[in-house]
């Protein structure tokens, strides 16, 4: 006999798969806005290098950029509204935010494991803890990158916000900042993805796992 | 909202009939993702492919002003945008001179204002000085990004507009700006024309203005982008319908506020 489960619910894989492609045109967008004022860089090397922007066609887009940037917030900030208000009300939720600080120890534990240095891992539900801690940052991150948008889109409706943000220059550092998060997120996440192998990456796509008998859990 | 965990299906099968079950579900699950991803395609290629407004495709155009009538609807005389110390100014970079390219004859400058179902006013700067003096340092912020201080000193716009529109008589929604040769041109919704910090500026930093800074009279207008600071005003026009506007006629957001 073999168990198969369904492991991620359809609104789950619905609300993923949708907010993939709108990251990514807010990237891009945002990246066509960034190079009319490319002042961030780290010591000596610059966001972005010139080549960077030939490779990819980005200069004198701004006004492009802005239109797709203001078009497809609304998009991003819908479908992620709806996917915490669905997590709250299913409950999913209490498989993705960690509920103990234990829960860092563990995910150190992980990642100990995923770099071959340490063999077992921790007892877990759906969620690894290191999958609970980043995808629960990556939704409060997703929060933060409307925050600091609003903040350095709307500084006169919205002078509480920039204010608290630290300003107008501050909070245009922590768009842009998160934004570099995300794109560290996503390789990593692509990877890990890629290590976890087929059956995983199906029941993103599907919801359904087949279930392989040493990693039979009793609850979920 | 539950209170546990919701339980997840879970499925004892046979072992042949596992790989079927997954199977099936999969083939199922993919058809719609492949679906899905193709009809995305499509509303990305709509999207940014639709007959142009003005540069930009019309499903955007009309989020665009959307959101501008959305900004205008909660912009309040109550939201200030912050003010500075006045030796904090510096930083305004001079960035085009559209409208500008012959140069200014100082003699000769008047300013236009007409009003709907009324005779044109032709007024001088010496006019304008009548009316009381505001001074106030304030951002002006590029749409490009960057941003500079400047001291300002002129009239308010809305002190202006009373001149024109006393009690009990309706000030038109729109107002339009345009150099003296009408080369640059900028349309402005009347909430933020009349917002406090609005000023026809003729004074830089305790200066005159300028004429690459838009001399002899300009708007300094903190709640937009530089683009609608519109410098060395040769025309002023209350209008009831949108007035058109430089760089939105180039692909960029009517509203422009920030």
């Amino acid at each position: 006999m073999q168990v198969v489960r369904q492991k991620h619910l359809i609104a789950t894989r619905w609300f993923h798969w949708i907010n993939f492609p709108l990251i990514f045109v807010m990237i891009w967008s945002g990246m066509l806005i960034y190079w009319a004022f490319p002042t961030y860089s780290l010591g000596p090397i610059h966001f972005f290098p010139q080549w960077i922007y030939e490779l990819f066609n980005i200069p004198q887009r701004l006004a492009e950029g802005m239109a797709l940037h203001f078009f497809f917030m609304w998009l991003f900030v819908i479908n992620g509204v709806l996917y915490v208000g669905y997590s709250v009300v299913s409950g999913e939720w209490r498989y993705l935010v960690p509920r103990s600080l234990s829960a860092f120890r563990d995910a150190w534990f992980v990642v100990l494991h995923d770099l071959r240095l340490k063999k077992g891992l921790p007892r877990q539900e759906k969620y690894n803890a290191a999958q609970q801690i980043a995808y629960t940052a990556i939704v409060v991150m997703g929060a933060g990158s409307v925050l600091t948008g609003l903040a350095i889109y709307k500084p006169a409706q919205l002078s509480w916000l920039t204010a608290l943000l630290g300003g107008y220059e501050s909070a245009r550092m922590l768009h842009f900042t998160l934004t570099v998060l995300y794109v560290a997120f996503f390789a990593l996440h692509v990877l890990q993805v890629i290590a976890a192998g087929w059956n995983n990456f199906r029941s993103m796509i599907s919801g359904w796992e087949i279930v392989h008998e040493e990693e039979q859990t009793p609850a979920s | 909202m539950k209170k546990n965990k919701p339980r997840h299906l879970e499925l004892t099968l046979p072992d042949e009939e596992a790989p079927r079950f997954i199977g099936q579900k999969s083939r199922r699950s993919f058809l719609v993702a492949g679906l899905g991803a193709a009809g995305a395609i499509g509303a990305y290629e709509w999207i940014t492919h639709a007959a142009e407004d003005r540069e930009v495709p019309w499903p955007q155009r009309r989020v665009l002003d959307f959101n501008g009538r959305l900004s205008e609807k909660y912009l309040s005389n109550r939201h200030l945008m912050p003010t500075y110390p006045p030796d904090k100014v510096g930083g305004v970079k001079v960035n085009g001179n559209f409208g500008m390219e012959r140069p200014l004859l100082p003699e000769n400058w008047r300013l236009q204002v007409t009003v709907p179902n009324r005779a044109p006013t032709s007024l001088s700067l010496t006019d304008l000085k009548q009316l009381p003096k505001t001074e106030i340092t304030t951002r002006l912020s590029c749409i490009e990004g960057w941003s500079g201080i400047a001291h300002w000193g002129g009239a308010r716009f809305s002190d202006f507009t009373k001149k024109f529109f006393g009690p009990g008589h309706p000030v038109p929604a729109y107002v339009y700006m345009a150099t003296p040769d009408g080369e640059y041109y900028v349309g402005l919704d009347m909430k933020s024309a009349l917002h406090p910090q609005t000023l026809l500026a003729y004074e830089q930093n305790s200066k005159p203005l300028e004429e690459r800074r838009g001399a002899p009279l300009r708007l300094a207008i903190p709640v937009k982008y530089g683009i609608k600071n519109i410098k060395r005003i040769g025309l002023i026009q209350y209008t009831d319908k949108r007035p058109a506007d430089y760089w939105a006629d180039e692909g960029y957001d009517w509203f422009a506020g920030l």
